[in-house]
């Protein structure tokens, strides 16, 4: 795809997620499309969201368990930019009715790193040593893609279906805890609906953030110090609405819950 | 559930004799409930206490119990409010780390879970979880074989119960550890099979709580007057689905913080 093409993508996918209307899958219009034209497509969105007074403050990684990677016939993960406009604490409402067009909710861990991760070549070891600690976390997704009728270009081009994410009320340091074992239980309005662990994100989450931190190094973008680091769903996703309430716990790492308006 | 028989003695017999049979003899039966349609949950139970009653006049020593049917999907799915157990005979018992013979079962499919080990006896009915706990002497995982005698596992809750609720094998293994020191409802459990993860989960998936499912067992079998004396070895019931093992494959179970199970099916 040329440059204009990628530019006019990624403006209509920034007006669609500011007027809140979906639009058709880009890739039934542009079939072509490469995953490296989308992740070009991805930026020109960021850019537009930067240039409106958001900041970057981490990263996400999505696609990373079988079920969905097969759904997409696939068999990588994606990323997508955070900004501060994503972020939600323990105890504020989750306004999704404005600001989310078709929102799904997902239980993760999210990293914070102490120090930066420069790919190539970034080990596990390397994850866990630049890791400050590591907390529970929801991450709302939301496609600007009609009816999430998503290839992976289609989900890449758009930041990765990034929505809006909230943090759990506890951190822990990595070294106190099983990243590959550690057990979720997800709640919705009081009824248990899912359960996982940590290896249902590629084996451990700290695969998925060693292989961020190895993806990006390609086009020379750090993971930086401070950033949090969303590392990709443990349980399959669930459709949520204004009115429902969400909780999660995760074995030696504690609880995040959300109220969505 | 009801309390009532509407089978005879001789017709328990019958079908505990061809429930039987179809475990020591590997074949596939159909329904106990398309030959008595109007046999009810206490006609199951008897079945199942007929058969154990049988091995253990043959010498054969009960060494714990088991739930079924403990996700409220599954319940849910066969559209009834109580999960149900089975007992477990000495030699359903595989040493961690052992081999299954294939040959000696049906289609079987394994199950994480987490067992308990008693100390005090528990007699419903009116057994809540705060008496379990006190009552619990260590959990320890294992893993289940389940193994339904019915073809292609389908089957009602009342046809289950008359076959031990799928009771075919079981490996216990890993680390022993005390209530107070874990967190079993957010205990996270990774199945493997030939080294490629293929279900994940954590304790709240039975029942939001395994010591519920050892409550819902002693006033299950506190209907029929009948106590887990202390010392019971109980498995609480699948925190993943239920996944077919076949010929050949190794399985490695891990638990967050106790460790592993792993066996070999040949």
């Amino acid at each position: 795809m040329n440059k204009e093409l990628i530019q006019s993508c990624g403006d209509e996918l920034y007006q669609a997620m500011v007027e809140g209307k979906a639009i058709g899958p880009l890739t039934e219009r542009h079939p072509t499309m490469s995953i490296e034209d989308a992740y070009q497509i991805s930026l020109r969105m960021l850019e537009r969201r930067l240039a409106a007074g958001e900041h970057i403050i981490g990263k996400k990684i999505g696609v990373t368990s079988k079920a969905v990677q097969d759904m997409l016939n696939v068999h990588q993960p994606d990323f997508g930019y955070l900004t501060n406009t994503m972020a939600f604490n323990q105890g504020e409402e989750m306004p999704i009715s404005q600001m989310l067009m078709q929102p799904r909710a997902e239980g993760e861990i999210a990293f914070i790193l102490k120090k930066d991760l420069m790919g190539p070549g970034v080990t596990n070891a390397d994850v866990l040593a630049a890791t400050d600690c590591v907390m529970p976390c929801f991450e709302v997704v939301d496609s600007r893609i009609e009816d999430w009728k998503i290839k992976i270009q289609d989900t890449v081009a758009d930041n990765a279906s990034c929505g809006l994410f909230i943090l759990g009320d506890q951190a822990v340091s990595p070294t106190k805890v099983d990243l590959a074992t550690c057990g979720m239980v997800v709640e919705k309005n009081g009824s248990v609906i899912s359960t996982g662990a940590g290896a249902a994100a590629l084996g451990s989450p700290v695969n998925c953030v060693a292989w961020l931190a190895n993806t990006l190094g390609h086009f020379g973008i750090p993971l930086k110090a401070g950033e949090v680091i969303l590392s990709g769903s443990l349980v399959p996703l669930v459709p949520v609405k204004a009115g429902d309430h969400m909780s999660l716990s995760i074995g030696g790492m504690g609880n995040a819950s959300v109220r969505f308006v | 559930m009801e309390n009532t028989n509407k089978l005879t003695k001789a017709q328990i017999d019958e079908l505990a004799t061809y429930c039987e049979d179809a475990e020591l003899k590997q074949q596939e039966i159909t329904k106990v409930t398309d030959k008595y349609p109007d046999m009810t949950y206490r006609d199951a139970f008897d079945v199942q206490w007929e058969v154990r009653r049988r091995k253990v006049a043959r010498g054969h020593k009960v060494v714990g119990m088991k739930m079924g049917l403990t996700s409220w999907a599954k319940m849910a799915q066969m559209g009834v409010e109580q999960p149900c157990y089975g007992y477990l005979a000495d030699y359903f018992s595989v040493p961690e780390g052992g081999e299954i013979k294939m040959d000696e079962l049906i289609h079987p499919k394994i199950e994480a879970e987490i067992a308990f080990v008693t100390k005090a006896p528990l007699k419903g009915p009116g057994i809540h979880i705060g008496d379990v706990l006190r009552a619990t002497d260590f959990i320890i995982p294992a893993v289940e074989v389940i193994d339904s005698r019915y073809k292609d596992f389908k089957f009602d809750l009342k046809s289950v119960i008359a076959d031990n609720s799928s009771s075919s094998r079981f490996i216990t293994g890993g680390r022993m550890a005390l209530l107070e020191d874990v967190d079993i409802k957010n205990l996270g459990v990774v199945m493997e099979i030939n080294g490629e993860i293929v279900a994940t989960g954590a304790g709240a998936a039975v029942l939001g709580h395994p010591a519920a499912s050892v409550a819902m067992l002693a006033n299950m079998m506190g209907e029929r007057g009948e106590e887990i004396p202390a010392g019971t070895f109980i498995m609480t019931g699948g925190i993943t689905a239920a996944v077919t093992v076949n010929r050949g494959d190794s399985i490695n179970i891990r638990y967050q913080d106790l460790g592993s199970i792993t066996a070999k099916f040949i």
